[in-house]
C-alpha cells in the first residue's frame, strides 16, 4: 500500500475492466514519471469524455449530440435496424462497410445467472422504435455466445407477431468469441449471409 | 504441479483481460475447477466455442497455484439446443449456477456430476416445458448435497404413509401428530409431484406428469424451491428468468 495520492491513483486505475493491480502500479508510476504535460492531456481527455460525450436518445450509440450521427444521417436506410450489445459494436460493424441501415444498442445481454434481464436492457426503446420507425427487418448481431443467443432467442420470440422480419447473423462468426474483435471480412460476410429466425 | 485430464462441464465463464475467460467447471474426477482459457476470446481462438457455458468438455489442464490453465478442450456434447431458445437457457443458467454455488474445489462429486449431466440432456433433448427439469434438478441436487426431502415417511418420526403436511423446515411431509400447528395440509398430488421431482431417474417423464395434474405442480414447483433455496442456503438469481406455464 501506498500512501495519499498515488494508492488513489492506483486504486481507480484498478476499477478499470482489465486493469488487474499490478498494472494500475504500472500505469500509476508511468503516469508519475510522465511530463506534466502529457499527464494533463490524458486528464482533459477523460474529463471532455464525460462532459461532451454521451448515448444517443434514440439508439443509445456513443454521441456528442442529442442524437447520434448515424440516426441524423439522411441516407441511412431506416427500414433496416440491426440490434447489437454494445456501442463499440456499431465500430465493428461500420467497418465492414456492409450495412448501411441504422443501430439500436440494447447496453448488454440477458444473462440470467448475472440477474441480468430484459428489463436491464434498452428493449421496452427499442419496441416504441418499431412502433415510430419504419422498420422492416430487424437484424439480431449480439455475441455469438450464451449471453448473445439468449437475448437473440428472447427477443425474436418477443417480436414474432410484430409483422417485422427478424434475422440473425450468418454463422461463421466464431462461437465463444466476441464480436467487436472477428475480422471485417468474416463479418462482413456474416451480415450478408444472415438468416430468418423463428421461421 | 503438472498437467492432468478429466471430463467437465462448464458452468459460467468471467471475462480476463482482453482475450481471456476464466472458466468454471465440474469434473468428473476433482470436482469445481477454476481455470485460465487464454484467447479464448479471440477470433480463430483454438478453443473455439468449446468452453461456453453447458458444454461438456474432455479436458487437459495445467495444474497452477492459483488458477488452473485449460491447455485442451475436446467437445463430448454441446448441448448447443440449449443455447438456442431463451426458457431453456435460463433453465440452464440455474442448474449451473446452483452447481456452481455447491461444487467444492478439489472434492470429487460424481453424484452431482451426473446429475447435472442428466439435467443439461434433458433440457437439450426437449424444449416445451424446461421450468419442470428445474424443479426437479433443485430437489434432485438437494439430496445430493445431503437434504433428502421426505414423502414417503413423515421427515421427524419417520412413520411410512403419504403425509400431507408439508414443511420446508422439516424436510418433507409431516403426520398429523408431528406437524407443528398452522403447517398447511396439501393435496396428495403434490406430494406425488413432489415425490416425482425428487426420485432419479426418468427426465423425459417429467412434462407429462406436470400436464396432468397442472395445480398441484405449480405448488411442487414453489415448495422445490422454498426448499432448495432455504436448505442450501442461498437464492437462486437465474430462476426468475425461467417461463413458467
Ligand atoms: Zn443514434
Ligand atoms: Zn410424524
Amino acid at each position: 500500500m501506498y500512501e495519499g495520492a498515488i494508492q488513489d491513483l492506483i486504486d481507480e486505475l484498478g476499477r478499470l475492466p482489465g486493469v488487474g493491480p499490478k498494472s494500475a502500479q504500472r500505469i500509476a508510476f508511468h503516469l508519475m514519471q510522465a511530463e506534466p504535460a502529457d499527464a494533463r492531456r490524458l486528464a482533459d481527455a477523460i474529463t471532455t469524455v464525460k462532459d461532451t460525450v454521451r448515448f444517443c436518445a434514440r439508439c443509445f450509440n456513443v454521441s456528442e449530440a442529442e442524437h447520434c450521427r448515424i440516426c441524423q444521417d439522411q441516407r441511412r436506410d431506416g427500414t433496416l435496424l440491426c440490434v447489437v450489445e454494445e456501442a463499440r459494436d456499431v465500430q465493428a460493424i461500420e467497418r465492414t462497410r456492409e450495412f448501411r441501415g441504422r443501430y439500436h444498442v440494447l447496453g448488454g445481454a440477458i444473462s440470467p445467472i448475472d440477474g441480468v434481464g430484459p428489463d436491464e436492457l434498452h428493449i421496452a426503446e427499442l419496441i416504441r422504435r418499431l412502433d415510430d420507425e419504419p422498420v422492416e427487418e430487424l437484424i439480431l448481431a449480439t455475441n455469438p455466445n450464451v449471453e448473445g443467443e439468449a437475448t437473440a432467442s428472447y427477443l425474436s420470440r418477443l417480436l414474432e407477431h410484430l409483422g417485422v422480419r427478424v434475422t440473425r447473423l450468418a454463422s461463421g462468426l466464431p462461437v465463444g468469441g466476441d464480436l467487436d474483435y472477428a475480422d471485417e471480412v468474416t463479418l462482413g460476410r456474416a451480415f450478408s449471409g444472415r438468416r430468418e429466425l423463428g421461421a | 504441479m503438472g498437467t492432468y485430464r478429466d471430463q467437465g462441464i462448464v458452468l459460467r465463464t468471467y471475462k480476463l483481460g482482453e482475450t481471456d475467460r476464466i472458466v468454471h467447471l465440474l469434473t468428473q474426477g476433482r470436482g469445481k475447477v477454476r481455470a485460465v482459457a487464454k484467447g479464448v476470446r479471440r477470433p480463430g481462438s483454438r478453443f473455439g466455442g468449446r468452453l461456453e457455458p453447458y458444454s461438456h468438455v474432455d479436458l487437459q489442464l495445467y495444474e497452477g497455484r492459483n488458477l488452473d490453465i485449460v491447455n485442451q478442450a475436446e467437445l463430448l456434447a454441446p448441448h448447443a439446443a440449449i443455447r438456442a431458445d431463451y426458457a431453456t437457457s435460463a433453465a440452464a443458467a440455474v442448474m449451473t449456477e446452483l452447481t456452481d454455488a455447491v461444487a467444492q474445489e478439489g472434492e470429487r462429486d460424481n453424484a452431482l456430476f451426473l446429475l447435472l449431466r442428466a439435467g443439461l440432456q434433458a433440457l437439450d433433448a426437449g424444449p416445451g416445458d424446461p421450468a419442470v427439469f428445474v424443479d426437479a434438478f433443485l430437489l434432485r441436487a438437494a439430496s445430493v448435497v445431503g437434504f433428502h426431502v421426505f414423502t414417503d415417511a413423515c421427515a421427524v418420526c419417520r412413520t411410512p404413509g403419504r403425509h400431507v403436511f408439508l414443511s420446508v423446515k422439516a424436510g418433507g411431509a409431516l403426520c398429523a401428530d408431528c406437524a407443528p400447528p398452522g403447517t398447511r395440509a396439501v393435496d396428495t398430488r403434490v406430494i406425488d409431484a413432489v415425490a416425482t421431482f425428487s426420485r432419479g431417474g426418468e427426465w423425459s417423464a417429467l412434462p407429462g406428469l406436470a400436464r396432468e395434474a397442472p395445480a398441484a405442480r405449480a405448488t411442487a414447483a414453489s415448495y422445490a424451491r422454498a426448499f432448495a433455496e432455504h436448505h442450501l442456503d442461498r437464492r437462486f438469481k437465474a430462476y426468475d428468468a425461467v417461463p413458467r406455464p
